[in-house]
């Protein structure tokens, strides 16, 4: 029930509170601190142009397949108001998927044939990836969440995450602790100059692939039927069953949407850092989880401009603040901690309405 | 041709109806008055799926449909524009529209009723590729209204299309319900605004708390000194 107040004095601003401000100066000091740290590593190191420019790409690379992961995350928050904590399992599934399909098409010789046969088996491998990870999604959709539908929303999430360790460790009983190696064909395993500049062909693929797929999403999601459909539903399930929509189909849709970029990116990390095993998805998904929280939860352009962000900031972080590159994941969740406290609504978010609070 | 007949519908353990029985005949236009809380937003829900009765039984041209989920009941030709408009804000008002066609496969025919709905109000014609929540309360109600006749139904349920409305703009609006009318659509239409609906309507049914306490044609349930005192007024 909505409440309309005709009176013509205007509220009263609210006053911010003591602990607002409290809060606002500790930003400031992170700030200045993290500028002055930046500020006298990059004195004392002096790395040169080229080297920045490499971890920057390195870092768009990484971001183009966080991007890919976080979608997923944001596309189910923003229909069911749920985080799928399973969904870095999904994309974990789907890179068993390509390295068997890898294996497969390795055997049976086609990655060292033409071109046009590489590039073609490439593109079944990621589809194998995405078939898997699609038939795990809409399987986790079916099983653990739809029969919490109306439930209180933290158990869904308590589903999640007990999903979540049910795929890993039956992953890692089935398949064993040992990782699974990804070798690259040698057509796409070398890489080429700009200057000082080296540039793997695999970056460039990864990255190319990643906006395809983000821009496919985005005509899915705006242009198509469904896709509208999935936008009402987003805004008022009863609504749009009133439209003759039904809501549950759109929601398998949206785990469909979600799963199938999820296992091209389990596909393309498997490339990427060249091994895949039971607990690979787990920190990425919580990468992922971050890099959608940053650009703000629910929305998907927030979600492809946080994970590009958070890629870059991962692979610069750790050579402009002067620390050892393992240490890399304390950069990526400060960034959600500190997003959490300060701007919880991410960047692109917007204020939270009434509904959805 | 829609009869509802002895429902009891509960939200959780709150009895909201209690054996509501009502017709609505091929070409009418019926209402149902009554004031805050009595049930006739319930009532409206519960027809359309978006609410399951737990007894009695709802049928549409003999065949039942109380049980059916809302997508369904939407596909059998009646359409429901809700209580408080309920359009999708960060949408366009060229989505909400097809949206409201969404069940339907016939590009032309929706092509058509898009431009009938814009026919019937021009105002969404300005406003086609602007957001849903950028409209004002009386361009969301044409909205609301509207998108209900994108599935081209044979039955719309209006709840309260006067709320909130400029005087003027009300009776703007009950013309074009009129006119839907004419064009062959039957219409149950829920209103507070009891004067304006019974000048429309058929017949009519007053609810309180959850029952129908008076039905009949519309100009005698007007008359009836039940419904002058309670409602219109005296």
């Amino acid at each position: 029930m909505t409440v309309t107040t005709y009176s013509s004095t205007p509220l009263p601003r609210r006053r911010k509170s003591a602990a607002h401000w409290v809060l606002r100066a500790l930003g400031v000091l992170i700030l200045v601190l993290v500028i002055w740290r930046v500020y006298t590593v990059g004195m004392a190191e002096n790395y040169p142009a080229s080297f920045w420019i490499s971890q920057a790409l390195n870092g768009l690379v990484l971001g183009g397949v966080y991007a890919l992961v976080a979608l997923g995350y944001t596309l189910v928050y923003g229909i069911l108001l749920m985080i799928n904590f399973a969904h870095g399992e999904v994309v974990m599934i789907g890179g068993f998927a390509g390295f068997f399909a890898l294996q497969f098409f390795t055997a049976i010789g086609w990655l060292e044939g033409s071109a046009a046969l590489v590039a073609f088996a490439l593109l079944l491998i990621v589809g194998a990836g995405m078939l898997a990870s699609v038939l795990t999604g809409v399987t986790l959709e079916r099983v653990a969440y739809r029969p919490l539908r109306g439930a209180p929303r933290l158990v869904p999430l308590i589903s999640a995450i007990g999903a979540s360790l049910f795929l890993q460790y039956s992953v890692l009983l089935i398949f064993g602790v040992s990782p699974r190696v990804y070798q690259k064909p040698a057509l796409i395993a070398g890489g080429f100059r700009v200057g000082d500049v080296f540039v793997p062909y695999t970056g460039v693929i990864i990255f190319a692939t990643s906006l395809l797929l983000m821009l496919a999403l985005y005509l899915i999601v705006q242009r198509s039927k469904l896709g509208k459909a999935m936008r009402a539903v987003a805004e008022d399930k009863g609504t749009a069953a009133l439209m003759g929509i039904d809501v549950n189909q759109v929601i398998v849709f949206t785990f469909i949407l979600g799963s199938a970029l999820a296992g091209a990116a389990g596909v393309m990390l498997g490339f990427h850092n060249t091994i895949v095993k039971f607990n690979s998805g787990f920190i990425l998904g919580l990468k992922a989880f971050t890099a959608a929280v940053l650009g703000g939860i629910g929305n998907i352009p927030g979600a492809m401009m946080g994970a590009l962000l958070l890629g870059l900031i991962e692979a610069i972080g750790p050579s402009a603040l002067g620390i050892p590159t393992e240490y890399k994941d304390i950069i990526s969740f400060s960034v959600l901690v500190l997003i959490l406290i300060f701007r919880p609504s991410g960047l692109l978010g917007e204020v939270l309405s009434e509904k959805k609070a | 041709m829609l009869v509802l007949d002895q429902i009891h519908t509960y939200y959780d353990r709150i009895h909201a109806l209690k054996g509501v029985s009502l017709t609505v005949q091929q070409g009418e236009i019926v209402t149902l008055i009554g004031s805050n809380g009595a049930g006739k937003s319930t009532t409206l829900r519960t027809i359309s799926g978006l609410l399951n009765p737990r007894m009695g039984s709802i049928t549409l041209d003999g065949e039942p449909i109380d049980h059916l989920p809302a997508h369904e009941i939407t596909r059998l030709g009646i359409s429901h524009s809700p209580e408080g408009r309920k359009i999708f804000a960060r949408l366009t008002v060229e989505e909400n529209l097809e949206l409201g066609a969404f069940a339907r496969k016939d590009k032309p025919g929706i092509r058509e009723d898009m431009n009938r709905v814009m026919d019937l109000f021009p105002r969404l014609r300005e406003r086609l590729h602007q957001r849903g929540g950028t409209l004002s309360g009386g361009e969301q109600q044409m909205l609301a209204i509207g998108r209900a006749l994108m599935s081209r139904p044979r039955i719309l349920l209006l709840d309260e299309p006067s709320m909130g409305l400029a005087p003027l703009l009300v009776e703007q609006i009950f013309r074009i319900i009129e006119n839907i009318n004419e064009q062959g659509t039957t219409i149950l239409l829920v209103e507070q605004n009891a004067h304006v609906a019974l000048s429309i309507a058929n017949r009519a049914y007053v609810m309180e708390t959850g029952v129908i306490v008076l039905e009949g044609p519309a100009a005698e349930v007007l008359a009836s000194p039940q419904v002058r005192e309670a409602y219109l007024g005296g």
